[in-house]
């Protein structure tokens, strides 16, 4: 396998509603990443498009509608799509053109426009379920996380209160992300205070439904140097996926993101997670997800992650900092483009290019991403 | 970079801007499968049913016709009482187009009992209130009368508590 590098990155903002078409927002996105990395289309050769349900759009063949926007015209070009993890898992797609030597630089580009589907995107994932078992029963996405978070917080004995935290971290570090669509100073309070959805998730507790395009770009190690002397390699990859039966397991720990870390990590060479990451951007569509997908990255004991959160380890500051883009709590949670947040922060980071945001000192990092029907997880372990 | 591309708008400004419209007029009729056939049927009677795979013992609830696990054609059919116990569980103001409800709906996975563990499906909860809701809490079925019962989930209206359980 050739080694990897990651030497570009560019998003456009996070909103509730963009003007751009679904193409528009992928040549921006396209764009930026080009500029930084100072190339043009003619030196891509492949490109991966991420986009998760076509019901958002009422487009079902969105990587064609998308295409031209994502540069992929006369090109080899392939879309892949896991839901939510598909932030993490377009990204390894990139890596796996350039590491099997198909490519030498890869362009992956995760679009979502949720807004196009109205009164609320909700609707579309009425069509995400079974259509024996579950349509029936006429069900809400957000009960069956909700339901994930009751058994959490359950098992381990975990109160609202410390879970809370993890929203009012987000959503603060977004205030220095360009793209936030929520960013805001929040207080614990202002979450437990906050409308009731679907008990136990609340109002402060849960992601919005936004537009937004990502891009990066992976070059092969040998065609690094003329395009960066600053690249950040693809270290370890890893993704697994467990029964879509998600009432035939327990939902406490996500052991398919535990064996997804486990791959990546493998590769990386990393065998005490918690000491040698020096940032982590896990999924965090909801709050209690940030500490759920803590543990399954194993950087932390099953149970412990609220206390290390509590303890302010988690901060920019803290000796594990977590999700500082600010996270979809904060940035906004465009599906698939949430790449940006998680891929393209640890890049960011790890490039020292985070502005506002960076981390001081991180050489390692790792990000996640979750999706389909809580069951796939994504990992991805960078390194400057 | 100053500014990132893009230009959010309010949904009053969508109203105004240029948008073109799509009501999509598709319907699809689902083959329910020899598991789920069985299973539908068995629910008209009032009835649970499973599935048992004789290589590794485990009966899955709902029904399958292959087990997952040993990767091979499950063996019998196992009838299943129609109690079980809360595995988890919401308490939801929202409906399924995130409508915004005053009765809340209470909702969760119920383990039936007889299934091998973490056999579960999800279901309504009835005859309690948001409070009497607890983890582990023994269930219920309450059906919809015979002559209403059409071979769907729906056919049991919901889980209430089981009577002289705690």
């Amino acid at each position: 396998m050739r080694d990897v590098a990651c030497v570009g990155a560019g998003m456009t903002i996070f909103s509730r509603r963009l003007k751009e078409t679904g193409k528009e927002m992928c040549f921006e996105a396209v764009r930026m990443a080009l500029d930084e990395a100072g190339l043009e289309l003619k030196d891509i050769d492949t490109v991966v498009c991420g986009s998760a349900p076509d019901a958002f759009d009422g487009i079902h063949m969105k990587g064609e509608n998308l295409l031209d926007g994502c540069g992929g015209a006369k090109k080899t070009y392939m879309r892949v799509f896991t839901g939510g993890g598909t932030g993490v898992l377009a990204p390894i797609a990139g890596w796996w053109h350039v590491a099997s030597g198909v490519s030498d630089v890869c362009m992956v580009i995760c679009e979502e426009k949720m807004s196009s589907c109205f009164p609320h995107p909700q609707s579309a994932f009425g069509h995400i379920w079974d259509p024996i078992l579950e349509r029936p029963i006429q069900p809400n996405l957000v009960w069956i996380f909700a339901m994930e978070m009751n058994r959490y917080m359950h098992v381990h004995n975990i109160k609202k209160e410390d879970i809370a935290l993890v929203s009012v971290k987000n959503k603060g570090n977004a205030l220095d992300h360009p793209s936030a669509q929520l960013a805001a100073k929040i207080t614990v309070d202002d979450v437990l205070n906050s409308e009731v959805m679907a008990w136990p998730v609340q109002r402060l507790d849960i992601s919005p439904p936004s537009d937004g395009a990502a891009a990066l770009i992976f070059a092969a190690g040998d065609k690094v140097g003329p395009i960066t002397d600053n690249p950040v390699w693809v270290e370890g990859v890893g993704w697994c996926i467990d029964s879509t039966m998600w009432t035939n397991r327990d939902l406490y720990f996500p052991q398919y993101v535990a064996k997804a870390a486990k791959m990546a990590y493998k590769m990386a060479g990393i065998h005490n997670p918690f000491k040698e990451i020096d940032v982590a951007e896990p999924y965090d569509p909801f709050d209690y997800k940030e500490l759920h997908h803590m543990e399954g990255l194993l950087l932390c004991k099953k149970g412990e992650a609220a206390n290390l959160t509590r303890e302010g380890v988690t901060q920019r500051d803290g000796d594990l900092p977590t999700c500082p883009s600010g996270g979809l709590l904060g940035v906004g949670n465009p599906i698939a483009a949430t790449m940006g947040v998680k891929a393209g922060e640890i890049y960011w980071q790890l490039a020292g290019k985070a502005g506002k945001r960076q981390v001081p000192d991180a050489r390692t990092g790792v990000c996640q991403a979750w999706g389909d029907l809580m069951q796939y997880g994504s990992v991805m372990v960078m390194r400057s | 970079m100053e500014k990132y591309p893009g230009e959010a708008l309010s949904s009053k400004k969508m109203k105004e801007v240029t948008h073109e419209k799509w009501n999509p007029r598709v319907k699809y009729a689902w083959s329910c499968g020899e598991a789920m056939s069985r299973f539908l049927n068995e629910l008209k009677k009032g009835k649970l049913i499973g599935r048992k795979c004789h290589s590794c013992g485990k009966i899955y609830f709902p029904p399958a016709m292959f087990c997952k696990f040993c990767f091979k054609p499950t063996d019998e059919w196992v009838y299943l009482p129609d109690t079980g116990k809360v595995m988890t569980y919401s308490i939801s103001y929202l409906d399924m187009h995130a409508n915004r409800i005053e009765e809340p709906i209470l909702v969760g996975v119920i383990d039936i009992d007889g299934a091998s563990e973490n056999m579960g499906i999800m279901h309504y909860f009835g005859e309690m209130s948001p409070d009497d809701l607890t983890f582990g809490m023994k269930v219920k079925a309450v059906w919809k009368p015979e002559g209403e019962r059409t071979g769907s989930v729906t056919d049991i209206k919901y889980f209430k508590p089981l009577e002289g359980s705690e």
